[in-house]
Parts: structure tokens; C-alpha cells; sequence
């Protein structure tokens, strides 16, 4: 028997707010353990949450990107469980009517068209971390926990089961992730945790409907752990079907050095968390007003600017795909081609640029561009400016002056040069001459050389025809 | 009469008048604290220490200033549910003994500002669930007017001191009927106001969609004064509400004429002490002499009342007290070996049998299977509790019931039966299920001299109509000033 499996995946994404969501502490990454607290992160006796508006904002934009329908009365709920990094005994989430519903996300694997829809996207606040080991003494004698996350503010944004190949879910990830970063409402970084992934997903046998028993892997944050994991567990749960076994609904962890995926909790032992709404929160009423105003304010998205690129500029898709991996990026290539409107030559530049093209001054880019088409400098000379101007940041006329680095025109210079190597390589020249065409590279090689890379490639070849025959 | 038996407004006057500075008044009332506190108990925490400091400080400003907030150099005494900077707060309970906060409670703030005089931290029920102050992990209080009984629940300590003198004023919280019915059983008035008139901003939360802030005072006037600090919108309390503060001092107007006053009649049945039901009738009848119109009313849900409070306060309060865990602060068991063990032996050794068998009650009611048929179904019946009280408030100002169904009673009667505990409540809980504002005022004596509570229930932001209406009353009537015999 064949089978065939089902995925659907639980992304977090931090957003990028600058105060928590429930009180004004920061969210900058990166602190000394709890130096980003105050008593609500804390969860100390008589503290009440105020909700960051912002981020109820972020969440409508997500919404409107991803098609979802908002919903207009929102409720926080309280999530109860216990543990140590969970200052309040519980995590305040939205559970029953999520902010946004029933989304979805467009994506394109192997030239195939696909939907993956969205199930829900709702708001809720992050929870603190444990330190095994003391940051600065190392003692490994006792556990610590560090509240800087605490109350950082998420988005979960949960896909329907629609996926059934890995390369699929990485494709919808990253999709996801460029479409949040366009938003600016998180910055995507994995490292980081700013973005996390957990997966469900179960086999059937090809041709049925019904889904099988699903397992759930938690907590991965690179494209490349969730492809393995995702592989990894159809692979065990088919073999296990095989068999003549049956799968058990578990959480399972995947760890990334082993590439195996272990049992975390079974159902059985599966919280109770005992939702209901927090009385310390107001419903949160959103009306039409704020919607079409967030509405308005969107930004063009990548799949759109992907297709407008080609269309507007004549790229070929894979040159329209990089241009558009970020908002960055795009914006750059448009507002570079108001003074150079090559946008296939422009294209090009930026998308073999060895360093992050934005970096770099459009003026100066636009001014080392056109030095290229008039001859002044040859693409490698060309990079080599550009990589000293980024370094820098000097502007390319004076990279240029100072490292000498124009283009040699002049034919009197170049007829020197070419005189130089021809009397030095006399075998050669008979040698050519008789008919070896390749000896033609050689001396062009030689001139280059004499000339420390600067010639004019044009001109010392019509010079050297000119002067050895043929 | 000493110092400590007078009201905050007449010491302001005497403070104006340059007869009195408030180190007198410190002294007079730390003269009473030594005296009685031994047989009543109304303290966890005193901070004499820290009253004659802040009296010497008071004094000193007084002295430059003609005018100064009525509050300014009396000493108040805070029920230990209110976050102190530095100061312990324990909030009754084992699993908080020693805890320090770290910042004020927005109410506490607000006294410091307007120069009050800290006395220190009043006894309470544990968590605040109880209704006779003998839950505490510190200790029972005692009735000032009869030693061998309660003094109700659960800012207990905080009415007894009123009550003693062993502080002018104090703060209290009102869950199911928790500053009115102390206050009756006390024979001090106690207003709870409307649900989000008053930030619960640092006040340890019981159940956060029924708590509410209250004054507790020896008079109608002195909770207008005390109102007049305490209420207002709080950027910290989501659930405050935004809405204008009046000054309360304009309500102490005793004229009721053409009022219509409504008297449930679901509040006067079997349980009902027949001789506070003779108190609550001669209230009411003085306030038809008054020029009140007064009229049977029907509150026909009243019945569900404590069953719908006993499933949703208990939901909040098991979720609300998730965090004593014994990791972070409070009370920590030294011999647990793994982390379940940890929150097991903390929590077990921590909070008592009354706190215990409601974190029960409330995990019970909201786990999966029995959320829809306890918590969904209470939240239902609480708003038909809601709109029987709109009904009335349609056309009346003032609805007039008893506080509670008896006086005080003796320690031990109830604790062994929960329910019947529970039912002690019966007259109050509605109130707090609606939202709604309510206050309890001394309207009698039993003929052993225990004091009797009347109540008088409001609509939604009309505290300046109980104030009038208990000013009113107040006016006529004596009992406000008997103090106990101690």
C-alpha cells in the first residue's frame, strides 16, 4: 500500500513591536536575563495587563495579507498550565474567535500552483526561558529562569492540513516569512527565535479521505531542521504502518545533531488548559474604520511585485524572484531604475553584488554603472570599485583617482604595450601567424598584464589584429 | 472620647482649627492599638515606626499650608490585600508570610499622596475567600462588640479596627459582599462601589471580574471623603472605567423627598433573623417618614445567585492563584526533590483548606467536558441576575435590603458546613454578580448589642445616590455613633 502524508503547520512569529504586549517593557533581544522586566512580566501578586494596541494592528495586517477575514469582537483567554517560566500560571492567547480567520497563501513548487489555506492567526504573549547553567557564575547547581521573553508579543498563524510534500510546507514557510517581513511586523529571524515552527502531520493511504493519527514536532526554527523532520517522521510513521503497527498520537521533539525525532508526551498525558475568558481584559472591538485604514496602508506584496517585475521590466523569473526575496531589495532595484533604466543590466548588478546591494549609495551605483558603459571601467575593475566604495562608503570618484583604476584607452600607451610583447615573444608571433588562432588570447593575456588589468580589452584587440595580421 | 474614636472629617476640622496635630492623633490611636489589639487581632503587620514619621512629615506641611486634603495626617489602616512598597503583604496567607512588594498599589499610591497616615496591614480571610475572618493563616479576628464572636468576612480586621479605633479609616475589598457584610456585622459603613469605579491596579486578585475597592469609615461622610481619593480611571487596570469622578461630599444632602426606594421581596424569607428583620422594617418605614416612596419589589433570579458565584469565582481564583508556585517569591518547601514535587509540597503547605476547595471547585468547573454545563451556563444566569436589577432600577433610585441574614456569630458555627457558610452571603453576592455598586450602614442593635446592617444597592455609577440616601438616613439616626465597649 501507498501513502501519502498530511501536514499542517503552527508558526509563532515574535512581532516588532518595542514594548511588550501587555506592559511598556522592551523587547529588545539580546539583554542581560531580566533586565526587560517589570512586575506584570513578572506576574507578581496584583498586576493587571494593558493591551499594546500595536499589536493588535500587526495582527490585522497579517490577517489582510493572507486573506483572512477579521474578526470584529476579540477575546483574550486565559491558557492555564504550570511552569516555572510561565510567571502567571498562565499564558494569556486568544482561543475561541481568533483575530483573523480563514486565510490562505498562495505558493509555487516545482512549477505547480498550490493553496495552502489558513486556519486561524491569533495574538498571544510569549513565555519566559530557562537557564540550565548561570549565565555569568556557570553553576550548573540549581535552574534559572529569565523573563526577558516573558510577554513578548506572538502571532500564531496556523495552516490548514493542506500540505503533503516537505518541499511544500518549506516553500509555504518561507512564502509566510516574506510576506511578514514585507509587513514589517516581524523580522524573520530564526536564529533568533522570531521565528518557530511547530508541525503536524500524519500518513493515509493514498486514495482516502479520512487523516490518520497525527503527530506533533515542536519547537524548529531552520528551513532546513523542519525538511529533515518533516521527511524523518513520514518515513518512521510509514514504516511503522507498514509493519503492521499503529502510529500514537504524541508530541515529538526533533533533535537536529541526531536528525531523529523523539517522544515528548503522549495524549494521555496531554494538558487540560482550562481556557476561559481573562476577566482582567476588555473584548477588544475592532471596526471598519481601523480595518480599511490598515487596509490602505499595505504594502505591495512579494508575489505581486514578483509578477509586476516581470511584466514591467522584462526579468525572467528567477532574476524577478531574488530582486523580490525582500522589501529591501525591491524597493532599491525600483528606485535605482529612475536613474539607470537598464533593467536587465541593473538586475544583474544587484543580483551578483558579493555584498548586500542596499548597502551601497544608489548615486554611487548609478555613477559606477554608466563609467561601465562608457568604457571607463571593465566589469572586474567595476567590482572592485564597488567593493572598496561599500567598504568605505568613499564615493566611487575618488576610490577610482585614488586607486588608479580607470580604463586604458589611449592608443599610444596601448600600442607600447602591445609593441613590448610582440618583440618579446617572437616564437609566438610565427607561431600564430601559421595559423594558431588560440596564440591570440595569449597576447591579449600579455597585454593585460603589462597593463596591470586596465586596457580596454576592445581596443587592444583591434590594435593587436591590426598589428599581427590575420 | 478619645482621638481615635472620632471620624475623619471631624479630625480635619480639629487639624484646621491648629487644636490637634496628627502626632496626637498617631498616638491616640497606637494608645488604643496597645490596649485592644491583644484581644481582637485586627493586625497582620503594624507600622508604627512608619506612622510617626509620616505624622511628624504631615505635620509639617499642615503647619505651612491653610488648606490640605481632608485626608492628610489621619491615619488609615489598609487590608492586607493591598501591595505595600516594603513593606509585607501577605494577603492572609502562609504562601505569602515575608513577601515584599515591590510597588505600590495604585490605591495606596493615591492615600501617600494625599498624606494619609500608614497604621499597617489589616487581618483578612485568606485570599479573601470567607465570610467570617476565620480563614486567615494568621490568626482569627474578633468582634470588638462581643469577643466570642466573628466579625465577618473578609475584611474583617479592617471593620474590627474601624470599629475598635485602632485606625480612623481603613481600605477593604468587596468580592461576594466582603467590605457590606463586615461592615454590618461591625456596625461601621462600608461602601463597595460599582465594578471598575476604583482600580484594582496592586490588589491582590480573588476573582478579577467581581473584586472591587471600597472604603470602610465610621460614617456616611467619611466614605464620601474616602470615595472622593479612591475612585477614578487607572491606565493600569483595563477594567477601570473611564467615566468622570464627582465629588462625593455634594451627595451628603439629607433630603430624599419624592424618591422611590424598592424593597426585594425575595431578600425577606426563611433564614432571615427575625430581630434584624425588625431593623431593616424600621429603616424602611423611617425612610417613608423621611418623603420616600417605598415599594415591594421582584428580583426573581435571586435564588441562583450563590450557586452562580460559588462556579465563577472559584474559576478566577484557581487561575488567578496559579502563580504562587513557590518559585519566583512567597513561600517555598525546602524538601521537594523534582519541580511537580516543588508546586505539590509548596502549594499544599501553603494556602489552607477554604483556599484549597476553591482552586478546587474553579479547576474543577473550567476543565474540558464541564466548561459549557458550569462556567458558559453561570455566565448566563449572571446576566439574568444583571437585568433583574436593571428592571428595578428603571424607575428607583435605591433598592433597600438587608446585609446580611443575621448578626454576628459565634466561631465555629458555620465552618464545619460550607454551605451554610456560603449562605451567609446570600444578601450581598448578587451585587457584585451585576456589578453593581452597594453599601452597608448601621441601622440597629440585636438586644444582646450586636450591630445590624442595612443595605442600600445602586444602579450602575450611582454611588452619590447611596451616599445621599445613607447620608439621609444617617442624619436622623444614632447608631453610627455608639462605639463598642472594650
Amino acid at each position: 500500500m501507498n501513502y501519502e502524508p498530511v501536514i499542517g503547520l503552527e508558526v509563532h512569529a515574535q512581532l516588532l513591536t518595542r514594548t511588550k504586549l501587555f506592559c511598556s517593557c522592551s523587547t529588545q533581544f539580546g539583554n542581560e536575563p531580566n533586565a526587560n522586566t517589570c512586575p506584570v512580566c513578572f506576574g507578581l501578586p496584583g498586576v493587571l495587563p494593558v493591551l499594546n494596541r500595536r499589536v493588535v494592528e500587526f495582527a490585522i495586517r497579517a490577517g489582510l495579507a493572507t486573506n483572512c477575514q477579521i474578526t470584529r469582537k476579540n477575546i483574550f483567554a486565559r491558557k492555564n498550565y504550570f511552569y516555572p517560566d510561565l510567571p502567571k500560571g498562565y499564558q494569556i492567547s486568544q482561543y475561541e474567535n481568533p483575530i483573523c480567520t480563514k486565510g490562505w497563501i498562495d505558493i509555487e513548487v516545482k512549477g505547480e500552483k498550490r493553496r495552502i489555506g489558513l486556519t486561524r492567526i491569533h495574538m498571544e504573549e510569549d513565555a519566559g526561558k530557562l537557564l540550565h547553567e548561570h549565565p555569568v557564575s556557570r553553576s550548573k547547581a540549581a535552574s534559572w529562569v529569565d523573563l526577558n521573553r516573558a510577554g513578548v508579543p506572538l502571532l500564531e498563524i496556523v495552516s490548514e492540513p493542506d500540505i503533503r510534500l516537505p518541499e511544500e510546507g518549506v516553500v509555504y514557510l518561507k512564502e509566510l516569512r516574506r510576506i511578514l517581513m514585507y509587513l514589517d511586523v516581524c523580522d524573520g529571524n530564526m536564529e533568533e527565535g522570531s521565528l518557530r515552527c511547530d508541525a503536524n502531520i500524519s500518513i493515509r493511504p493514498v486514495g482516502t479521505k479520512k487523516f490518520g493519527t497525527k503527530v506533533e514536532i515542536k519547537n524548529m526554527n531552520s528551513f532546513r531542521h523542519i525538511e529533515k523532520a518533516l521527511y524523518y517522521e513520514i518515513k518512521r510513521q510509514t514504516e511503522v504502518l507498514k509493519g503492521g503497527g499503529t502510529t500514537a498520537q504524541e508530541t515529538r521533539l526533533w533533535d537536529p545533531e541526531r536528525e531523529v525525532s523523539e517522544s515528548m508526551r503522549s495524549k494521555e498525558e496531554a494538558h487540560d488548559y482550562r481556557y476561559f475568558p481573562d476577566p482582567d481584559l476588555l473584548p477588544v472591538e475592532i471596526d471598519e474604520r481601523w480595518i480599511e485604514k490598515i487596509q490602505s496602508n499595505l504594502p505591495e506584496l512579494p508575489q505581486k511585485k514578483r509578477d509586476r517585475f516581470i511584466k514591467q521590466f522584462q526579468l525572467s523569473p528567477a532574476q524577478a524572484e531574488v530582486l523580490i526575496e525582500t522589501g529591501e531589495i525591491a524597493s532599491f532595484f525600483e528606485q535605482m531604475l529612475q536613474k539607470y533604466p537598464d533593467s536587465k543590466k541593473l538586475a544583474n548588478w544587484i543580483i551578483n553584488s558579493p555584498f548586500p546591494v542596499t548597502k551601497l549609495n544608489p548615486d554611487h551605483l548609478t555613477k559606477v554603472l554608466t563609467l561601465v558603459d562608457a568604457g571607463t571601467l571593465s566589469s572586474n575593475m567595476a567590482k572592485e570599485v564597488l567593493q572598496k566604495v561599500y567598504e568605505t562608503g568613499r564615493p566611487p570618484e575618488e576610490v577610482i583617482e585614488k586607486e588608479g583604476l580607470t580604463q586604458v584607452s589611449d592608443t599610444a600607451a596601448l600600442e607600447a604595450a602591445i609593441n613590448e610583447a610582440i618583440s618579446e615573444n617572437p616564437k609566438e608571433v610565427e607561431r600564430f601567424r601559421g595559423g594558431e588562432e588560440k596564440l591570440f588570447a595569449f597576447f591579449l593575456g600579455q597585454v593585460m598584464k603589462k597593463t596591470k588589468g586596465k586596457a580596454n580589452p576592445k581596443i587592444v584587440a583591434d590594435l593587436l589584429r591590426k598589428k599581427i595580421g590575420r | 472620647m478619645e482621638l481615635c474614636d472620632l471620624t475623619i472629617h471631624e479630625l480635619h476640622e480639629k487639624l484646621k482649627k491648629r487644636e490637634i496635630r496628627s502626632l496626637d492623633i498617631v498616638d491616640s490611636v497606637f494608645k488604643r492599638i496597645r490596649s485592644v489589639e491583644p484581644k481582637i487581632h485586627s493586625y497582620i503587620t503594624l507600622t508604627e515606626e512608619l506612622a510617626f514619621i509620616q505624622a511628624q512629615t504631615s505635620d509639617a506641611m499642615m503647619e505651612k499650608q491653610k488648606d490640605f486634603p481632608p485626608l492628610m495626617g489621619i491615619p488609615i489602616g489598609l487590608k492586607d490585600i493591598f501591595l505595600t512598597q516594603g513593606i509585607q503583604t501577605t494577603c492572609g496567607s502562609k504562601i505569602l508570610e515575608g513577601y515584599i512588594p515591590p510597588y505600590d498599589a495604585t490605591t495606596v499610591e493615591k492615600l501617600k499622596q494625599n498624606g494619609m497616615i500608614l497604621t499597617g496591614k489589616l487581618n483578612m480571610d485568606e485570599f479573601a475567600m470567607g465570610s467570617s475572618n476565620e480563614t486567615s493563616s494568621f490568626g482569627i479576628v474578633k468582634n470588638p462588640w462581643d469577643l466570642e464572636r466573628i466579625p465577618g468576612g473578609s475584611s474583617g480586621g479592617s471593620v474590627a479596627a474601624v470599629s475598635a479605633g485602632e485606625c480612623i479609616a481603613a481600605t477593604g475589598t468587596d468580592t461576594g459582599g466582603s467590605i457590606r457584610q463586615p461592615a454590618s456585622l461591625c456596625g461601621v459603613v462600608g461602601l463597595k462601589p460599582t465594578y471598575g469605579r476604583v482600580s484594582r491596579y496592586g490588589v491582590i486578585a480573588f476573582a478579577s471580574s467581581l473584586d472591587q475597592v471600597g472604603p470602610l469609615t465610621k460614617d456616611v461622610t467619611d466614605s464620601a471623603l474616602m470615595m472622593n481619593l479612591l475612585a477614578g480611571h487607572d491606565p493600569r487596570d483595563s477594567t477601570s472605567l473611564d467615566e468622570k469622578v464627582p465629588d462625593y461630599t455634594r451627595s451628603l444632602i439629607p433630603d430624599i423627598k419624592g424618591w422611590r426606594l424598592g424593597v426585594p421581596k425575595e431578600y425577606f424569607v426563611k433564614g432571615l433573623d427575625s430581630e434584624v428583620e425588625k431593623s431593616i422594617r424600621e429603616a424602611i418605614r423611617l425612610f417613608e417618614k423621611l418623603g420616600a416612596k417605598v415599594d415591594e419589589v421582584s428580583l426573581p433570579h435571586t435564588d441562583y445567585g450563590v450557586p452562580t458565584y460559588y462556579i465563577l469565582a472559584p474559576a478566577e481564583a484557581s487561575s488567578n492563584l496559579a502563580r504562587y508556585d513557590g518559585i519566583r517569591y512567597g513561600y517555598r518547601q525546602k524538601e521537594a526533590t523534582t519541580l511537580i514535587d516543588l508546586y505539590k509540597r509548596s502549594r499544599t503547605k501553603g494556602f489552607g483548606v477554604e483556599v484549597k476547595r476553591r482552586i478546587m471547585l474553579g479547576t474543577y468547573v473550567l476543565s474540558a467536558g464541564y466548561y459549557d454545563a458550569y462556567y458558559l451556563k453561570a455566565q448566563r444566569v449572571r446576566t439574568l441576575i444583571r437585568r433583574d436589577f436593571e428592571k428595578i432600577f428603571e424607575n428607583h433610585d435605591v433598592i433597600l435590603a438587608p446585609t446580611s441574614p443575621t448578626a454576628a456569630w459565634k466561631f465555629g458555627e458555620k465552618t464545619d458546613d460550607p454551605l451554610k457558610m456560603y449562605l451567609s452571603d446570600i444578601y450581598t453576592i448578587n451585587v457584585n454578580l451585576a456589578g453593581l455598586p452597594g453599601m452597608s450602614i448601621p441601622c440597629g442593635f440585636t438586644k444582646s448589642g450586636l450591630p445590624i446592617g442595612l443595605q442600600l444597592i445602586g444602579s450602575h455609577f450611582q454611588e452619590e445616590k447611596l451616599l445621599r440616601a445613607a447620608y439621609t438616613y444617617e442624619q436622623s439616626t444614632e447608631w453610627h455613633k455608639r462605639r463598642p465597649k472594650l
